[in-house]
């Protein structure tokens, strides 16, 4: 039991700090878990700001979250749902090896991130036409406060959105990877670690769509937000 | 030595000698040449901040501003807190001596991420850069606590390029104490159970849940205030519906568990020297383990006590207040634990000894002073005061600070290969320990007779405890000027050390030659006695009694 | 310079007690400070390393001992706690007699505005013994209000008004100090509080006081803007009538009530949609941007002064009754 050389399992694979490729497996995880628990506290002070200020501004929040389109959000939801799907189908494949399906799956999961992106980048544009991007050009007449909502909203969605870019980008290395048959069901971390990010930038849009779209529509405006 | 289950390689190239090019430090994975990169850029950044503290000073000598104009000494005192706090302190200890010594202390080759490793430095140098470069422009003049609507609104300075820069560094913290975590997870050595680790891991592994969990929000934070003063959205301007109490509770979420970041490390170093100078296990080893941890998660509940007479509500302030007197218990005990274990010791009067005692002493003031800020009634007076500066400098460069320096004496023959001249060493501990105590103490009873910080001039009655503050200043500065010098003279002229010449415990000194290979092992090592087993076979019987 | 001083003037009700409080914490202080210092030296002689070969006997640890001093430290937290939130909520709650007067913070200088009309700038003259309770605000950013003598201290914030008090008790000239750093000349936003002989102050007071008292002016503001064409005090303009609301309970749209205090008053007058009074139009409008903090603390002054005390000429008994009326009737309303 005396020493692990440093050539244990795949050499290929497993890099010379690590003993052996499992233990490279689970610290790729954990690492993986408290990066995902950083990205928690991070979208964690804009939650926060917006419970103060929905707190504060409930009938700002209330007309201002009128405006926005529930069914484009709902497409979106959707969209992003369905991409976990094939992103955890992509991780599946992965585990068993089958580079086509990896492919498949992986490009499959960026298609229907592309699209998420592009129907954001209508809705954005719609607010641009309406001038309820947050400035000097604002505007959202009889109600103050307003902006308060909307850069809530693009601050969330934005930084959201930023997450679906970082992550189209990962894929593209990480197809050319799984085309070259990189992953094997001995070495799949890659994949399955990034698997992880995308279902967390899936769940953080889950919580964003009521939050911002959904909790306004349904109440009538000034329902006892005052003290 | 009844753990070695390898003997101790000689004559081979170490980390220092096995590749002597530029490329291979600038890109190297290795983590004690990565340790010695943070070393040197924190040196300068120390060297930075402290002629920025020296300026200070020199403006408070006399009660009439007349050195600087106020908005360049507001200039001055904003980008001395902002280097000292992100650029020095925050990554002093775990980027530098945390980088070293984990992997030698837990028997690994590297930490388990070491490209992310390097990578850290890397976004640590672009934040260093973008802050210096916001300081060459023409500097800002915020305070580092960036309070709204003052830095988002009326600031005319580069709030934008400063903010990016500190936004930036902390990820370089994030990815630091992830790496941390990870690594003492996943790559102890056979037999070193979680209370078998040295106190410094423990130290290092609660700072690294501080990094992970708080960095993000202060990050996010300034973010808001960027978006605000660029795009004019309004989170913290009241002009703009915002809430500016909103940015405190966010800025100081993070940034009063930051003072945990700086210090529990100091904490951890402070253990070690304690131990291996007395000889003895660390009394109460368990506790003390678990007081850092506790003092991490507790240290999360405490932050509105910067906020007693912010307008925030009297009963969340109680609940502060409260939380606050709790979290000074796990540091009383430890500060019990390190005296106790001197106790029938075998104490060595040697350099990193004078800064562990010295260390004992201003952290029990600073700890102490502490107190007098969490009693809500008493802050009422105390609050933005000089109380306030000469508190958290006992805790940060009297607690801090003395544990960087004990610790950077204790490894140098470690890191470097050489020793240091001795009486020289010893005198300037005492020297800096004799600056310090001149330097701050005079501003405990200039905060309690009212003077404001952040003061350009000031009342001329407050001049005396003004003139002593400058005065023990120069004294410090003189004594840091010393390590500087014989430290770097130790070098090139230093005796050659030995593997282990304080006969410590631990893995990087029984192990590991000095300096260590690249791999650190040649064998990953197994452990199978406790940490700090200076008397083996005794210990065994109180264990059983 | 001269002797070093170690106090500051203890001038007012409270800071005998955060005295006594702070010679408390400086005695635990000492006491633990010199004790862990003493035994550090003590030990570091008396159990100094003889030979470079001493091998010292391993004490592992001592469960009574780590109880008794995770206790002790947590006993003295909690005395100190339960002292200091004492005094804090003595230094925090103004007295009933307490008189009013307003500050506001600007960078750089301390405004003051009296009830009588009079003003002054870094400056603030109060009798000696009466309780003074400062309603404050910012025009810009965030401000504190600090007189060492007094103990006291308070952040001023944009946006909202916060409250600070003190009973002065001994005649003299204290330094006033804004803690919250403002900016380039933070240390210039400085000044005096003259604590004088009651008779003095009211002679102080009396000498050119202006234009008339703080609600006086309110009133004169409040016809200048045209205010008194919608809000009548005939209850029949557009807007509510203003008589006998400041400090009541007003009813909004979908009734919800809200306390008609200076925080209410103040954003009903810079963003009168926020919160509408039930039965009226959002049509005035917005006043932001048009009266200073000044102005304002003027208007809501003259608000209280035709408030329930119903000093001025123009209230009649009959709106506030009649309101009261409505009141008590959406309360039953409610119940059932």
């Amino acid at each position: 039991m005396s020493t692990h050389s440093v050539t244990a399992g795949n050499p290929a694979a497993v890099l010379h700090h690590f003993d052996t490729a499992e233990q490279q497996r689970d610290a790729a995880t954990l690492g993986m878990w408290l990066f995902l628990i950083t990205e928690v506290m991070f979208f964690g002070g804009f939650f926060t700001a917006y419970i103060c200020y929905r707190h504060y501004y409930y009938d700002a929040f209330v007309a201002a979250s009128h405006t926005l389109n529930i069914p484009l959000g709902a497409f979106n939801t959707a969209v992003l749902i369905c991409s976990s799907l094939t992103m955890a189908m992509a991780v599946h494949s992965a585990q068993l090896g089958q580079r086509k399906k990896i492919v498949t799956y992986l490009l499959l999961t960026m298609l229907l991130g592309a699209t998420f992106l592009g129907v954001k980048t209508i809705e954005y544009a719609d607010k641009f036409e309406h001038h309820h991007v947050p400035g000097p050009n604002f505007s959202f007449p009889g109600v103050e406060n307003a902006q308060l909502f909307f850069s809530l909203y693009f601050g969330m969605t934005g930084l959201h959105a930023a997450h679906m870019v970082v992550g189209i980008g990962v894929m593209i290395p990480m197809l050319l990877a799984a085309m070259k048959g990189k992953y094997t069901s001995d070495y799949y971390t890659p994949v399955e670690n990034f698997g992880l990010y995308w279902h967390f930038v899936d769940i953080v849009w889950i919580f964003l769509f009521p939050l911002l779209y959904l909790l306004g529509g349904h109440l009538t405006p000034g329902g006892g937000a005052h003290h | 030595m009844s753990t070695v289950s390898s003997t101790i390689p000689e004559a081979k190239p170490n980390y220092l000698t096995s590749d002597f090019s530029i490329k291979s430090w600038l890109l190297t994975t290795d983590h004690k040449r990565i340790g010695i990169l943070y070393l040197i850029s924190i040196s300068l950044m120390f060297l930075l901040g402290g002629i920025l503290a020296g300026l200070i000073r020199l403006e408070l000598l006399t009660p009439t501003g007349d050195v600087f104009q106020p908005e360049n000494y507001n200039k001055i005192f904003t980008m001395h807190g902002v280097v000292m706090i992100f650029f020095f302190l925050i990554p002093s200890i775990p980027a530098t001596l945390g980088n070293f010594l984990i992997p030698l202390m837990i028997g690994a080759r590297d930490l388990a991420f070491p490209r992310i490793n390097l990578l850290s430095w890397y976004i640590y140098l672009v934040g260093g850069v973008l802050t210096l470069s916001a300081m060459a422009l023409g500097g800002v003049d915020t305070g580092w606590t960036f309070y709204t609507p003052y830095s988002s609104t009326y600031s005319n300075t580069y709030v934008m390029l400063t903010a990016l820069g500190v936004f930036v560094s902390g990820f370089s913290s994030i990815l630091t104490g992830l790496n941390f975590i990870v690594t003492i997870h996943r790559m102890r050595a056979p037999g070193l159970t979680w209370f078998r680790l040295p106190l410094f891991v423990w130290g290092h592994y609660a700072t690294s849940l501080i990094m992970i969990l708080g960095t993000p929000v202060v990050a996010v934070t300034i973010l808001l205030v960027a978006l605000e003063r660029g795009l004019r959205i309004g989170f913290f301007d009241p002009a703009l519906g915002g809430d500016p109490v909103l940015f405190q509770h966010l800025f100081w979420f993070y940034s009063h568990p930051a003072v945990y970041i700086m210090i529990l490390p100091g904490m951890g170093v402070q253990s070690e020297l304690i131990a291996a100078m007395s000889r003895k296990k660390v009394f109460g080893y368990e506790v003390v383990a678990i007081s850092s941890v506790a003092i991490a998660v507790i240290g999360f509940l405490v932050w509105g006590h910067h906020m007693f007479v912010s307008s925030q509500s009297w009963y969340a302030g109680l609940v502060f207040s409260f939380l606050s007197f709790l979290v000074a218990v796990p540091s009383a005990i430890k500060v019990f634990n390190w005296t106790a274990t001197l106790y029938r010791g075998s104490n060595a009067f040697l350099t990193p000894m004078l800064y562990a005692y010295g260390f004992i002493g201003l952290f029990t003031i600073g700890g102490l002073t502490g107190l007098f800020l969490s009693a809500m009634g008493l802050d009422v007076h105390m609050h933005d005061t000089y109380f306030v500066v000469a508190h958290f400098h006992y805790v940060m460069v009297g607690g801090a600070i003395m544990a960087f320096l004990g610790g950077l004496h204790f490894w140098w023959p470690k890191m470097t290969g050489r020793m240091y001249y001795e009486p020289l060493a010893r005198l300037s501990a005492v020297l800096i320990f004799v600056g310090f105590n001149l330097t701050f103490f005079p501003q405990f009873i200039l905060g309690y007779l009212g003077m404001p910080r952040r003061y350009h001039a000031y009342p001329e009655e407050f001049q005396v405890l003004n003139v002593l503050s400058t005065a023990g200043a120069t004294v410090l500065a003189i004594g840091y000027l010393f390590p500087a010098t014989y430290l770097l003279y130790s070098l090139f002229k230093g005796e050659k050390a030995p593997a282990n010449p304080w006969n410590a415990k631990g893995l990087e000194w029984e192990q590991a030659p000095s300096p260590p290979p690249t791999f650190n092992f040649d064998h990953t090592p197994e452990v199978h006695e406790p940490a700090y087993a200076y008397a083996p076979e005794k210990e065994k019987e109180v264990v059983h009694s | 310079m001269g002797s070093i001083p170690f106090l500051p003037p203890s001038a007012s009700s409270v800071s005998g007690e955060v005295d006594a409080f702070y010679f408390f914490m400086v005695a635990v202080t000492a006491f633990f400070s010199l004790l862990v210092f003493g035994l550090v030296v003590f030990m570091a002689v008396k159990y100094r390393r003889k030979s470079d070969q001493d091998q010292p006997r391993a004490i592992l640890g001592s469960v009574p001992l780590e109880i008794v001093w995770t206790a002790i430290p947590f006993l003295i937290g909690m005395v100190m706690f339960g002292w200091s939130a004492k005094i804090f909520f003595t230094i925090m709650t103004p007295p009933e007699d307490a008189i009013e007067m307003y500050a506001t913070g600007k960078q750089w200088m301390w405004k003051i505005q009296h009830r009588n009309g009079k003003r002054e700038i870094n400056e603030l003259h109060v009798p000696v013994g009466q309780a003074i309770k400062l309603k404050m605000t910012s025009e810009d950013v965030i401000h504190s209000f600090f007189v060492p003598a007094f103990r006291t201290k308070m952040d001023v914030l944009p946006g909202r008004y916060t409250t600070t008090w003190f009973r002065p008790t001994k005649v003299g000239k204290y330094h006033l100090f804004c803690t919250e750093y403002c900016g380039t000349k933070h240390s210039g936003m400085i000044g005096w509080v003259y604590v004088m002989q009651p008779e003095d102050y009211q002679k102080w007071l009396q000498g050119d006081s202006g234009e008339g008292t703080l609600a006086q002016r309110g009133e004169k503001l409040f016809n200048e803007l045209g205010c008194a064409n919608c809000h009548r005090t005939d209850g029949k303009g557009r807007g509510p009538s203003l008589v006998g609301v400041a400090g009541e309970m007003v009813e909004l749209e979908r009734g919800a009530k809200v306390l008609a205090d200076e925080e209410y008053l103040r954003e009903s007058i810079l963003n009168p949609q926020a919160k509408l009074v039930a039965g009226y139009q959002g049509i005035m409008p917005v006043f932001q941007g048009l009266v200073s903090e000044d102005q304002l603390l003027q208007l809501i002054e003259y608000l209280k002064s035709i408030g329930k005390t119903q000093k001025a000429p123009a209230a009649k008994p009959a709106a506030p009754a009649s309101r009261t009326a409505a009141t008590a009737a959406t309360v039953q309303g409610k119940g059932l």
